[in-house]
This record gives structure tokens, sequence and C-alpha cells, in this order.
């Protein structure tokens, strides 16, 4: 912890907590952070002349005569382009050997960004997973999550996403990481030989739990250091939200505040949304892009994390194991890009909304039959074509492992098409089937 | 509560935006301050006081503030700046410029002036020297954007006055003096174009609010024929997260008969707004031919702008709304989401240690929203003109449960309920209002019923009644048809289910990003819905179950192709001839 000369020193604290300190100080500004111990703590309370400070590593051993300094500013990052390639926990300090970055200090948690001063996303991000580009496409400037069981292979797919999407740099955001998953991204970037435009800020599960509360603005602050000043386009990934959120409630809890959904502190809300409204397209060319992580419990998205998230995000990605294939597939019922409207069709070929919907309805029709099937009834020929088709349409395009361009997507989806139905059965308009109608 | 003398006061206790503050004077509750942090100002309403202590929310981060800040109290409540110049103009929550502002990113502190002073209106009098005139009273009008702007005596003046001078045509600056009054005491008033008002007190001025009676066209299909809204009701849409609210609410603002269309953009997403920014300046309003953005005006405070100013920003909306309402305008009041707005109210009652409610919330939301509510309505003004409040707010439940307590208290205030549903959302029956569960009070109203009868059809009301009919026996076969399965029930029931389904597809399905479908004037609803309801009312004969889809199928896809042609132009017959070619060969 860094300190300065001439510094007054606190030695005597009133109050502790399992995760708060509280003792009597004057000229001490909110925000601001102080050393306690050692260790480093946030003001979140001021009554008087009692400051409470939250300790991010926790209480544990924290004597009453601890020494406590303030430093009189917000927690803080160094910007300059030596961040790219490196490793940094939550406080920004390297962790992987490496030395010490030199550049700008920046307060980190920033103001928003004027709305009127946000361009309108219109960049299409090509993953070539067609779960993805074809049903939920993706858009520069878009915050989207993933919404996935613990046991589903999102940090794959994630990392997928992230290398393909040609993004001038990945900002790893890792919150309660397992060491394994950590490495693996580590690995999988330094294959891809991308480490040089990579930055990552991680907190694995053996660091404290509320020093993740600082992730995803130590991220958001690298990420707006390239995206402003060096025109770039960044992508953010922030795994796993869930656990933030936890560190939410934990810090909520232990300042006695009165929770309200699931446990959640009542301002979970605007706290998930100052991270995701991050994600933007700057009139200059740079633009920050978020894909996050969060982690259900059951499959359960009514629960106050996903819930709020959902409200938040531009969509949300849902995977699925598709027994009937043996593949994890992105499920198209519960997958949404709310930006999708802006590309498709657009930057994309004419038939593609209609394709995509029509696609989709027909899958929904396969769902109908299949639970008529297991109810034990008698299905309709229609019943068993789209059966076939919803076999199909799944193994060869919503199944993770696809990686085609968008083109070949839509032919795919007009074989199957022809294949399986008749031109009213699949209801689209009239001039797009006279010209793209495969039999 | 204008005072002498402002009470001043220091800051002596923080918890992120609530901030305590020792006074030395008098304060009111709602009244504004100002917190001096190095040279910046933050704005801050108090919310709540025990004795020398006064409890304020500030309207910015409160990082890097410190006990001993001096803070200033201006004498009165949150207020907007009303003029000519508001339209087409974008705004915080607090009523700032936005386009004003430097930089890309909000400064903290920085406020901006809503009205451009430099900027000169043709001002035309429409009131003479000698008139009695009182608060709300047309004086004169300066064209905004090819709407009548009246320029009135301000609603805060209380009594009866005299029109003593009025300036004559001419080009005017909103700061110059347009008009004289005297009060009773024959004190002058020197009168501009500029006006205040407290945003959390309702404008008066008018002489009579009715229960609404006429038809609000919004060119959705399933709220105009299915579910109508009045000029001057109240509506809700509530929704889990992905079933369209957004889409909905623009494809509302974008075709509603509305003469001025404001947006409150309250605590949602950014990129939505600037959907907004970047598609109303290119939009024709078909109505004038002009820009949509000409009639627009929009209150962004998103998700990640200071709470304190989202709970402020519907009643800026709202109050700007009374304002051009009071010039005899059609308002259309739109607010995404008033769910953000009533946690912006529990976050504070949270950090005040109020005792909470149901899910936290404070035990006053179900007044509060009752109370923004009823600020709707269509009015009767002094002069005998008619103005209306139009206003819809979307619900966001929380985990999409209706039972929660915003979604709850809003039903009790709203007249129209539009709930979307999640299973259309998934099997993308856009948009994905519930045609069974939802339902607008005022197909009641006999005055409604009366309006309906002379300006759309004497049978549409009974039309429109059996439709919901057709829906709901629909619906009840289809679960019969799903538990007995589809060759354990009789035929017709495979009729009377895809009957259902007809109207499903071709009345309440429309496709929001399509030219033609996106939006259905009355008159081809009418057509429309007759025609639908032509086929649905014949018999037909079929051998077997499977043929009743597959007619039906090519009945749908006929009529989906009427639906995205020009009205009554060459495709559109060609298609309607297949469908009665279709209809022949099968009709008993």
């Amino acid at each position: 912890m860094e300190s300065q000369a001439f510094q007054k020193v606190y030695t005597k604290l009133t109050n502790i907590t399992k995760a708060t300190v509280t003792l009597k100080a004057t000229d001490v500004g909110y925000d601001e952070i102080a050393s306690v111990a050692g260790r480093m703590a946030q003001v979140v309370k001021i009554t008087g002349e009692d400051i409470t400070l939250q300790i991010f590593e926790g209480t544990e051993g924290v004597p009453t005569n601890a020494e406590v300094s303030f430093l009189g500013r917000p927690p803080q990052l160094k910007v300059s382009d030596e961040l790219a390639g490196r490793f940094f926990n939550s406080y920004g300090d390297p962790i992987d050997g490496g030395p010490e970055i030199q550049g700008e200090l920046r307060d980190i948690g920033s103001p928003s960004v004027n709305p009127v001063r946000r361009k309108q996303p219109s960049q299409l991000i090509a993953t070539g997973i067609a779960g993805i580009d074809l049903n939920n496409t993706l858009v520069s400037g878009q915050k989207i999550p993933f919404f996935a069981d613990p046991d589903q292979p999102y940090n794959q797919v994630m990392a997928n996403v992230a290398l393909r999407a040609k993004a001038d740099k990945i900002i790893l955001g890792g919150m309660g990481l397992s060491n394994d998953d950590y490495l693996y991204f580590k690995n999988v970037f330094d294959n891809a030989g991308a480490l040089d435009r990579i930055v990552s800020f991680v907190n694995t599960t053996e660091n404290p739990p509320v020093e993740r509360l600082l992730v995803p603005d130590m991220a958001l602050t690298a990420a707006e250091y390239f995206a402003v000043d060096k025109n770039e386009n960044v992508l953010v990934l922030l795994t796993d939200m869930t656990l933030y959120a936890d560190a939410l409630s934990i810090v909520s809890n232990r300042m006695d505040q009165i929770p309200s959904k699931d446990s959640m502190p009542g301002s979970l809300y605007s706290d998930l949304a100052r991270i995701y409204e991050k994600a933007v397209q700057f009139p200059s060319g740079g633009s920050i892009t978020i894909i996050a992580v969060t982690t259900l419990s059951g499959g359960d998205i009514t629960h106050a994390i996903p819930d709020n998230t959902g409200y938040i995000t531009e969509g949300q990605l849902f995977l699925r194991r598709d027994s009937e294939i043996g593949k994890v597939i992105v499920d198209p019922f519960r997958s949404l890009s709310r930006l999708k409207q802006l590309v498709i069709g657009k930057k994309t070929r004419e038939d593609h909304p209609q394709v995509m919907n029509s696609a989709i309805r027909l899958y929904a029709d396969a769902a109908n039959a299949r639970t008529k099937l297991e109810n034990g009834f008698d299905l309709t020929d229609y019943d068993e074509r789209t059966l076939d088709f919803a076999k199909e349409y799944s193994d060869r395009l919503l199944a993770i492992d696809v990686n085609v361009d968008i083109d070949t997507m839509l032919n795919i989806s007009w074989g199957l098409f022809g294949k399986y139905f008749s031109k009213a059965e699949v209801a689209i308009r009239e001039n797009l089937v006279e010209k793209y109608w495969e039999n | 509560m204008e005072k002498e003398n402002k009470t001043t006061g220091i800051v002596v206790g923080i918890v992120a935006n609530l901030v305590m503050v020792e006074v030395n004077g008098p304060v009111a509750q709602n009244e504004i301050c100002f917190i001096t942090l190095g040279d910046e100002r933050l704005m801050a309403e108090v919310i709540k006081v025990i004795g020398k202590n006064v409890y304020v929310q500030v309207f910015e981060s409160t990082r890097g503030l410190k006990p001993g800040s001096v803070v200033e109290f201006q004498g009165h409540m949150l207020e907007v700046t009303l003029g000519p110049g508001i339209l087409s103009k974008n705004y915080d929550g607090l009523q700032n410029d936005l386009d004003k502002m430097e930089g890309i990113f909000l400064n903290r502190g920085e406020y901006t002036d809503p009205l451009d002073r430099d900027t000169k209106w043709s001002f035309k009098p429409v009131a003479t020297v000698g008139d009695e005139v009182k608060a709300g009273d047309w004086l004169g009008e300066v064209d905004e954007n090819g709407q009548p702007h009246k320029i009135m005596v301000p609603f805060k003046m209380n009594g009866t006055f005299k029109l003593k001078e009025i300036a004559g045509e001419g080009e005017y600056t909103v700061d110059e003096q347009i008009a004289v009054v005297t009060d009773e005491n024959n004190n002058d008033i020197k009168l501009t174009m500029v006006q205040k008002w407290p945003v959390k007190v309702a404008v008066g001025g008018f002489k009579e609010k009715p229960r609404p009676f006429r038809l609000l066209e919004t060119g959705v299909r399933c709220m105009d024929t299915l579910n109508p809204i009045t000029e001057g009701g109240t509506g809700f849409i509530p929704g889990p997260f992905g079933t369209g609210k957004t889409v909905l609410q623009h494809a509302i603002s974008k075709q509603a008969e509305a003469d001025i269309v404001i947006i409150a953009a309250c605590g949602e997403r950014a990129n939505e707004v600037v959907e907004i920014f970047a598609e109303f300046p290119e939009l024709d309003d078909p109505r004038t031919g002009k820009k949509l953005i000409e009639r627009t005006i929009i209150i962004a405070n998103t998700s990640n702008m200071p709470v304190a100013a989202r709970e402020a920003s519907v009643y800026t909306a709202m109050t700007i709304g009374e304002y051009y309402r009071a010039m005899g305008l059609k308002v259309l009041l739109m607010a995404d989401s008033t769910s953000r707005w009533a946690q912006a109210l529990r976050e504070m009652s949270n950090r005040l240690e109020e005792l909470p409610g149901p899910d936290a919330f404070p035990m006053d939301l179900s007044a509060i929203i009752s109370n923004f509510y009823s600020r709707a309505g269509f009015v009767y003004l002094n002069n005998g003109q008619t103005g209306s409040i139009t206003f819809i707010g979307t619900v966001s439940p929380a985990g999409g449960n209706l039972k929660e307590p915003v979604t709850e208290s809003t039903r009790k205030a709203a007249r129209c309920f539009y709930g979307l549903s999640q299973a259309r959302a998934d099997g993308k029956r856009y948009p994905a209002i519930d045609p069974i569960d939802s339902y607008s009070k005022y197909l009641e109203y006999p005055e409604v019923q009366e309006h309906f009868a002379k300006n759309i059809s004497e049978d549409w009301l009974q039309n429109v009644l059996d439709v919901k009919d057709i829906l709901l026996r629909g619906k009840e076969t289809m679960e019969q048809i799903n538990i007995l399965g589809d060759d354990g029930v009789p035929i017709n029931f495979h009729e009377t289910f895809w009957k259902s389904e007809l109207i499903d597809f071709v009345i309440l399905q429309q496709d929001a990003f399509d030219s033609i479908d996106a939006s259905t004037p009355m008159e081809r609803q009418k057509y429309m819905l007759s025609k639908v309801l032509e086929v649905v009312g014949k018999k037909y004969s079929f051998d077997h179950f499977e043929d009743v889809s597959s007619f039906f199928k090519q009945i749908i896809n006929e009529f989906k192709q009427m639906n995205y042609s020009e009205f009554k132009n060459d495709k559109f017959f060609h298609h309607q001839e297949a469908l009665e070619k279709l209809i022949n060969e099968r009709a008993n």
C-alpha cells in the first residue's frame, strides 16, 4: 500500500464487524480509500466524525489499534498501453511477475456517458456461431450476458466469441474465477497468439470475496482508456456477475441495510446498471462491448440477480444441452439480442429477419409436437416433419460448435425449409420466397 | 415558501447519495439545496427533517464530499422552466438540456438551461387589453415546430388579473416582456414567455376533467381494436424482460395520434434512448409531414444516471405534459419504466432506514403511483377548448411476477392493462399482449361506446366483444385438445381453435419492423376485422382434423400477405381474391 509523507495516522478503531471498521477521523471524503493495517479500505459511511470503512480483504486479525491512514482519493488505476498482455489483481497490481505499469492515474467508477453523445451501435460482431449470429446477432457497444447453469461451458463459448470477434482489445474481469478457469483463459488466449490484446483483472476463489467489487470498475476503466483515448473496439468479458452481486449483498448485510428480494440490496438494479451501461459506441469510433456471465441456480431466471440483469442488458444468451443431438446449443426461445434489429437485414442479407423468425416458429412447433408425443398422442404428418426439421436445425445451426458465415447460415435455413415444408407453412414474404426458395 | 434570507447548513453525515445537513434556519420538505464541493455545486432535495438535522437526497455522486461542506437552501421545490423551445429537446430528469453539456461524459455539478434564451419567437397576441385573466389563460401564441404554443398567465398566479398591456405582433426572445397584468390591489406584474412550476404539484388551470370518451389511435391493432385507450386515458404495460415492452412503446410513440409525445426514459437502457435520438429525426409524422422529433420531447434519465434524478424524471415529464395540455393540445406521455422509478423510491427509503412495506418498497408506494396516474386526463380549459394527457407506463415486474407491489399498485391506478405474456413472446407472437388477460375499462364507458357507434360503426363494439369470445373459446378448446389429443375431440373443436388462431395471426400479431404492417389506421383495422369475422362466421366441412390446420394456414398466409401490402392496392386485392377462392371451395 502506498503511503504519503506527513500523513495523519489514526490508531483507534471504535467498531469492527466482519467487513467494516469504524473510527473517529476528520477531513475525510466519501468514497475515499484508506489503508487499515496495510489492507485497502474504502469510506462507505460518514456520520459526523465517525467514519465507517469497508475493508476489502475482510477484518480477520485487524486489531483495535490498527494503523489507519487516509489517501485522499478514490480507488485508481494506472492506464497506458503497457496494460496490454498483463494480468492484475482486483487492486490493479500485477500478478504475473511483470514490472509495475507506468502511466496516468485514473479514478475508477468514472461518470456516465451523456446519452446524447452516444452513437447508435451498428457494427455487427460475427462469431461464426449460428445460434448467436443468425438468431441473436451481437452488435458492438452491446451488453449481453450468458445465463447459464454452473455446469455449462459458458467460459469456453465466451472465449471463442472473444477470439473470433476481432476486437482490438479484450479485457477479462474475472470475479470468483476458479484457478482452473483462470488458467484456461490464459492458455486459450496464449495459444491463439492473442495475449498482447488481452488485459486481465482477476479475483480468484482464493481471494476474499469483497475484493471482487473492484474488478468490474478496474476492467471498465482500462476499457475506457482504450476506447476513448485510443479509439479502439474493446470487448469486456465479466465472469461471473452472480458472484459480484453476492459480494454486494455481503456488504449491504454487514451495513445493516434492509434486504429486498432474495436478500439482495435494494440498489442491486442501479449497481448492476452502472457497470453494464459502460457498454457504448463512442462517436469517435471506439466502443465498449460487454459480454458477461450470470450463473443461475437451477435455471431460475426469476431470482433477483438474473432478473435485474435481464432488465439492464440488451438481451441474454441461454445455453442448453439438446439430448436429441447430444450437443450444447444456444437456446433459440429464451435467448435474445435486442440490438440485432440494428443489423439484421441491413448489414446482413435482406431475408435474415424473416428466415430467423420462421425457423424459430417451426422449431417451436416441433417442441409442441414433442409434448404431444410425450403425452402419448399420435403425431400428424406436419408434426413428424417439424421434428425432423428441428433435429437437423439444431445440429447444423444451433450447436455451439458451428462456425460458418451468416450467408451460409441463411442458405442452410432455406435448404431445410425446402426439404421439410411447403411455402405456405413457412409463411415468408412472397418476394423473398421467390428469390431464395430451394427445392 | 419564498424566503428573504436563504437558510444555510453544513454537511454532517454521508451515506451514498443521502446526506445529513445541520441547518441554521427554516427549511421545507422537498426544498432544493446546493452542496458546495470544491468548485462544484451539487443539487439535492430535502426528504426528511429531524430537528436541526435535514436529510437530503443528492442528484449526483457524492464521491469526495466531506463533512463541513456548506449547503445553501433555495427556498423552492424542484421546478421546471416552461416556455417555447421545449419541443424536440433532450433533457435529463432535472430538465437539464443534455445537448448543451460539454464533453462525452456527464460532469458532476453541470446544470444547463432548458430553454434557448437567444432564439426569437414570432409572437401573436390573442388576448386584448382590459381582459380579465386567470392562471392558465392564453395571452398570445408563438409557432413552435408548427404547433401553436400558447403563452399563458403563469400557473403560479392566484386570483383574477386585468390585462394592462400586451405586446404587438413581432419577434421576441423568451425573456422579453410580452404583457403586463394588474392584480386586485392595482400592482403591475410583468410577464415574459417563461414560467416555472414545481414538478411534484399538479398543474391546475382548467375548468373540468370529464371521463375520457374519444379513442386515441395508436396503429397497434391489438390495442385499438381489442382494448382501446382513450384520449386522456391511462394504461400500463407490464411484462417480463424480453417480451417487447420497449418495441411496443416505441411503436406507440411513433404512430399515436397525438400533437405532442413525451418520452420519459426512466432508469432504462441508454441505447434505447439513442435509438430514438437516431430514428426520430429521420422518421416522418404521417399526419403533419414533419419529422417525428419535432413533436417529441425526451426526458432521458437512463439507468446509470443518478438515482434521485430518476425519481424526479417522471414528474418533470408529467409537468411538461400538463403545460402543453393547458395549450389545448393532445399530449401522449410514455414512461419506461415506472418500476425503475419505484426502485429509486425504495433505495432512498432504505437509506432513510424507514420500515419497509412489501418487497422493501416504501409503504406509500401505492398512493404515490395513484397520485401520479391521476395527473393524466382529458380536460376542458377555461376557454372551452380541450386538451389531454394520455399516459402509458411500462412496468418491469421482478421475476415476471404480476403479483409484485409495483404491478399491483399500478393495476389500481391505470384503466387499461396490456399484459405482455412470456409464452407469446417465446412463440414470437408479437406484440406479446395477452389477448385474454388484458383489458380496457374504457370499453365499458357508455360515452366511449357512443363514440365508436358514431365514428367507426354501429356494430363495432359487438364485433370486438365477439372477437374476445372467439379468442377465449379458442384457448379453452386448445386446452381440451391438449388433454384429449387431436383425434380425441370432434373435428369442430379444431375448427374453433383455428378460428381463434386466425384472429391471433391476422389481427393481434403485427410486425413492428415492417414498414406497412407496423401501423394500421383505424379504417384498415375496421376493414380487416370485418373480413376476418366474415371468414370466421362461415361453416366449413372437413373430413379430417389435419385438413383444418392446413386450410386455416393457407387462409392465414393470404391474410398476412394482405397485411404486408399497401391497403387496397393490386397486391392486396390479389391476395383477397385468392382468399375468397379458398373459402368458397371449402364453405358450406
